[in-house]
Formats: structure tokens, sequence, C-alpha cells
């Protein structure tokens, strides 16, 4: 740990919170990642760091906003996308990130993430999905698959899960995409497209929680990753009806939506004060 | 196109001065939600804001639009919302957001009766102890009782200097009778208006240290976008803004968070006082109530009563040493308030057993009636 600690040639330092460190995430966990790679798109992609921040909710993955020495904001669970909307309305220079988890966005977050994919708010959402709420311990979440264990199902879930990029299809969102945290190198090159791109971005990273997803569902970390390794299939442009996750047979990855529409702004700019725009 | 700010004379709701005096203080978002007796403001924040250059934007939920005021409010606007009682519910989580974080706005409750859906349009003040403590864990807020259209001007101005001085969000508790009063506004010319900006920082930006109070106990704020790198949580922090665990840290925030409001009461504090020289009975009252305090105290007065009011502006912090004072010298306190005794617990505690305080109240859906204010003193006293 003390040499991780103390090492002063990571590449993202500049954009850590070094003194923050170490993270609270436990080994194994999948956020890091997921984490080092949206740190890895903002570096790259060219943004000004200065006008980049990151709205994060509540839940290990909602403490990422909390290690990046971008301007961040760790909000209410579920509030991120509400929060970053606000922001971006106020500051249209701002390139607003929303870093935060599955739970976070889409149970308790749910209604703000439809709306703002409706009106194709230009904002970027990562989510990290676990498929668990992993800082309460491991309860159902609206991700977790049918007859998994959790605290809250000890007998099995008996709750069909939500397939996230078509719900983001659905409600509007205008670039969808879904990896995993050993994609990384499609994750990054993702989040970064969405970061110079204008409209509502989405996307999904399955990342293990094998804290509290893995060890009641009898998944080591490795296995988790093997899953993802093994099963996962890349189909670019694939419909987000077809993008499967059954984790027993094969889960969809790609890009599936890309598409340019107007964004909130413009469109509150055309309809509402024409004389300006 | 219209100005920010409409100087004349107009004859407009309470509900519609509110929206102008949010414009004439340079409010620039307004993030909404449709609810009665609220809804006009958010309706002419829509019409007026894009003139201005400002943004409305109508949310999913009074959640959201608690939250996008906040987000707003950092990244460098001054922001508001308004609702009732409903949605001052569900603002409650992130209100409690707004002052953990030092986030300047200002939130209007137009209160109807509750509890639940209630009278939707019908008045009452019962949301008064809910603008207190409805928001969990131990805090102080700012909150403001107008009492007429006019002074719903006045005062959304007054509560968006207050938030801004004191990086808090501040409450207007007004109600549907004054929202939906039609009456005579003047607006003063906009260099006649005074407006307070939140403090900025100044120096190195790597020194920053974003909750680090100034001399008024009030941290400097930066901006998003700004390049201070700042992090801001609604989870227990330092002056850095860093997460800290434990007790200590939660004693240092918090007495950070309630001094930079206990060590200013004199600048945040206001009220009125009527006849209150001579006075052996005083009157309590706030916003429409006050009102109709003020006609019984020439009442009582014309049957020899001699009756004085104390009207509060600002309810919350609450006016203890001004009723303290009274207390010392007056036979005691009628507070007059349309719920069944909020405030009165504030003005019964303040009086101290010294001198008897009582009630005029009901659960609403109606203004009080003069006349029952003066049977009551009457039976009294
Ligand atoms: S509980 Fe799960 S999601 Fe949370 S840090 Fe641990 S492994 Fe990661």
């Amino acid at each position: 740990m003390e040499n991780v600690k103390n090492r002063s040639d990571h590449p993202l330092n500049s954009i850590l919170r070094t003194d923050r460190i170490p993270h609270i995430w436990c080994p194994g966990c999948g956020i890091g990642t997921a984490f080092s790679a949206c740190m890895m798109a903002i570096q790259t992609s060219g943004i000004d760091l200065d006008k980049t921040v990151m709205v994060s909710g509540i839940g290990c993955s909602g403490r990422g906003a909390g290690y990046t020495r971008l301007d961040s904001y760790h909000t209410t669970h579920g509030r991120a996308i509400p929060f970053a909307s606000g922001m971006k309305l106020a500051n249209p220079e701002l390139n607003v990130v929303v870093f935060s988890g599955d739970g976070d966005l889409f149970a308790i977050g749910g209604n703000h993430f439809i709306h703002a994919a409706r009106r194709n708010m230009d904002i970027t959402v990562v989510c990290v999905n676990n498929l668990i709420y992993g800082m309460t311990g491991g309860q159902a979440a609206a991700t977790t698959p049918c007859q998994a264990k959790t605290t809250t199902t000890p007998r099995g879930n008996p709750d069909p899960p939500f397939s996230l990029p078509l719900l983001a299809f659905a409600a509007g969102a205008s670039y969808v995409a879904r990896w995993t945290i050993l994609h990384t190198r499609d994750l990054t090159k993702s989040i970064e497209e969405a970061l110079n791109r204008r409209g509502f971005s989405f996307i999904e990273v399955l990342a293990p929680c094998p804290t509290g997803y893995g060890r009641r569902n009898k998944q080591k970390p490795l296995d988790t990753l093997k899953i993802y390794q093994e099963r996962t299939v890349i189909k670019n442009g694939a419909h987000p009806m077809d993008a499967v996750m059954e984790f027993g047979s094969s889960i969809t990855l790609g890009k599936f939506i890309d598409e340019e529409r107007p964004t909130f702004s413009e469109n509150y700019d055309r309809t509402c004060r024409p004389q300006s725009a | 196109m219209k100005p920010a700010v409409l100087t004349g004379e107009h004859f407009m709701t309470g509900d519609v001065a509110c929206a102008e005096g949010a414009l004439a203080a340079g409010c620039l978002f307004f993030g909404g939600y449709p609810i009665t007796p609220a809804t006009e403001i958010a309706e002419h924040m829509a019409a007026r804001l894009p003139d201005v250059c400002g943004t409305f934007v109508q949310m999913e939920d009074e959640i959201a639009a608690m939250a996008s005021i906040l987000g707003a409010s950092c990244a460098g606007l001054k922001s508001m919302t308004a609702t009732s009682g409903p949605g001052f519910s569900l603002m409650m989580e992130n209100l409690g957001l707004g002052i953990c974080t030092e986030t300047p706005c200002v939130v209007v409750n137009v209160q109807r009766a509750g509890p639940s859906t209630g009278l939707p349009t019908l008045g009452a003040q019962g949301d008064m102890m809910q603008a207190r403590w409805g928001s969990h864990g131990h805090y102080e807020i700012i909150a403001l009782a107008p009492a007429s259209p006019q002074e719903l001007f006045y005062l959304t101005i007054t509560a968006f200097n207050l938030s801004e001085t004191y990086r808090t969000p501040v409450l207007i508790m007004t109600d549907e009778v004054t929202g939906h009063l039609s009456e005579r506004v003047v607006i003063p010319e906009a260099r006649a208006i005074k407006l307070r900006q939140r403090p900025r920082p100044k120096g190195r930006k790597d020194r920053f240290k974003a909750f680090q109070p100034g001399p008024n106990g009030v941290a400097p704020m930066a901006i998003a976008g700004e390049g201070y790198g700042i992090h801001v949580t609604g989870l227990t922090h330092d002056e850095r803004g860093y997460p800290g665990m434990n007790a200590e840290t939660q004693l240092e925030m918090m007495t950070r968070l309630t001094r930079k409001i206990q060590n200013n009461l004199d600048d945040i504090i206001r009220t009125e006082s009527y006849r209150l020289e001579d006075a052996e009975i005083v009157l309590v009252s706030y916003g429409i109530s006050g009102r109709s305090s003020l006609a019984a105290v020439d009442e009582a007065r014309e049957q020899g009563i001699q009756v004085g009011l104390l009207r509060l502006i600002t309810v919350w912090p609450f006016p203890e040493r001004q009723i303290q004072e009274l207390a010392e010298r007056v036979r005691g306190f009628v507070t007059v308030e349309i719920n069944l005794g909020q405030v009165h617990l504030e003005v019964q505690r303040c009086a101290g057993g010294k001198v008897p305080a009582i009630l005029v109240g009901h659960p609403g859906g109606s203004v009080i009636p003069p006349e029952q204010i003066v049977q009551t003193l009457k039976a009294a006293f």
C-alpha cells in the first residue's frame, strides 16, 4: 500500500486528489478501474480541465467525485443528474460528467435519468453497474439479475432487472454504450467520444462487486472477470433491444446509439429566445 | 423585451411580485415544478427569464427542482424555486445539501393547508416548523415571512441578499392569500436596489480552502469552472471540503455552519413594531396574519385595551431577544398564526413563564379575522 501511496509518477496524478488516496474501494472492486478509465478519458479528450466538473450521487461509485482534483460535487442519493443539469444550464461552457452507480442512477434517481435523457441534457453519464447496493452491504438493486442472492433477496431475487441501454435509448439518450472494466480501452475511448459530443451520453460499465454481490453468488473477483472475458460479444451499432445481458450465456457490449439531436439548451434558445438565437 | 427591473407602479399578485423581486435581485435560474398556489411564480419566471438571459426549466419533480437550483448556484448563478406544502416536503432532502454545502439559493413556499394534499387552494401557515426543522440533522435556517405583494417583492430581494451573504438557502414563507392577493406594488429604479453578492476567493488557487471562513464567519465561494479544483460534499467535511467521518470534524463543521448565522443576527433579523411603546399586551404575528393583527391592534385600542404588534419579518432565526425584552415589561403575549401553534411554541419559550402567552390560531383555510383576535384578547386579559 505504501508504495502505491507514494508513487509520484502515476499518469493520472495531475487530476487525482492524491492526498485522499488510498480510496475506500475494496480489493477486487471494479469501480477503481472504471474511474481510472473515466479520468484517463477526461485527460486525453482535450477538453479544458478547468471547465470540467464531476458530479456524483451516493454509494461506492458515488465516491468517485471525491478523488478527482477537478471541481467535484458529491450530492444526495439519486440526485446527481438534476444537480448536474442545473450546473450545465447555468454555465454551458462547463463539461459536466456524472459518475455514479446503478442503484443511485436507476432506482432512486431513475426518474431524473429518464427526463434528462428525454431532454438531451448536454451531460455525460458514466454508470458503474455492479448489480447491487455495495455501500449499504449488498442489497438488491434495479439491476440485480433475477434469482441472484442479495441481503434483501436471501432466497433469490424475484424481480427482473432493467436493461440500462434500452432504458436510456427509449428515454431519448443520444449516445448509449456498454462496456465492462475488462474492456478499458473501448471504455476509455467511449467516454472520450462522449465528452467531445453534444447531448445526453450514457455509458454503462459492468464492474464486479466481490464484497456485496460476488460473495453471495459464488463469484470470486476473477470469476466475474472470466464472465466478462468469455461471454461478452461486441456488437457496435446493435439495437439496444438486442443488447442482451445474460450472465450465463451472453452479454452484448458496444456503442449502440450515437445520434445528433438538439440539446435542451439549443431547443430552449430556439424556442424561448428566438431573437438571440 | 422587458428589462429585469420593471421600475414603476403596478397592480400585481403576490406571486408575480415575488417573481419580479427575484428578477430585480439578479436571479437568472429557476428550476420549478407546478403546484397550487405557487405555480404563478414559475409561470412568470418562465415568461420573463429568457429575455434577461436567464434560464427556466420545469423539472420532473420538486426533488429535481431543488437539486437543479443548487447546481446552478454552484455554477455561479443566483437561483430560485417556488413550491407549496407537498413540494416543500420533497425539497427537504436537498435543502439539507444546500445548507451543508453552503450553497446560496432562495426557496419560496406559498403555504396551503396540510397535512398531505390538504386544501390546495386555501391558505395556511402550517409549514413554519417544517421550515425550521424539516430537513434532517441540526442546522440554522433563514426564513422570511412577507405580509403583502409589495413586501414579497422586497423580501425576495432581501432573501437573495441574505443567501448570498451567508452562503445558505433562504426560505420565503408566504401563503396562498398573500400569493394570490392583487395589490399595488411599487418597483424602484434598478440603481436604488442594493444587491449583495456571495464572498469570492482571492489569492492563490492552489492554497484555497473551500470552506475556510472569512472574517464574518462565511467562507468565500469558488464557482465551478474557475480552476480552483474544489470538492463539495454533503458528507461531514473539513475546511478543505474533504470528508471526515468523526465527531471532531462534525463538531467543527457544525460550529462553522451555525456560527455564521448566530453571529450575524443583527443583520438577519427583521421585525416591525406597531404601537408597542405603551403596549401591555403584545400580538406576535407574521405574514398574512400580521395584517389581521394590525387591524386588531387598532380595534382593541379603540376599546381601551393597550395592545401592540410585533410583526416577525424574519421568523427563523427566531427573534428571541426581542420577545425576551418585551417579556420584562408587558402583561402577556398573543401569537396569531394560521396553524394550531408553531411559532407560538417559540413565543412561549421566550416569554419564559414570566407572562402568559396564548394563541389565536386555526388549522388553515381562511385568514384570521381581527374581531376574533380582539375577542380572545378581551376574554384572556
Ligand atoms: S462494496 Fe462492492 S462496490 Fe463497494 S467498494 Fe466494495 S467491492 Fe466495490
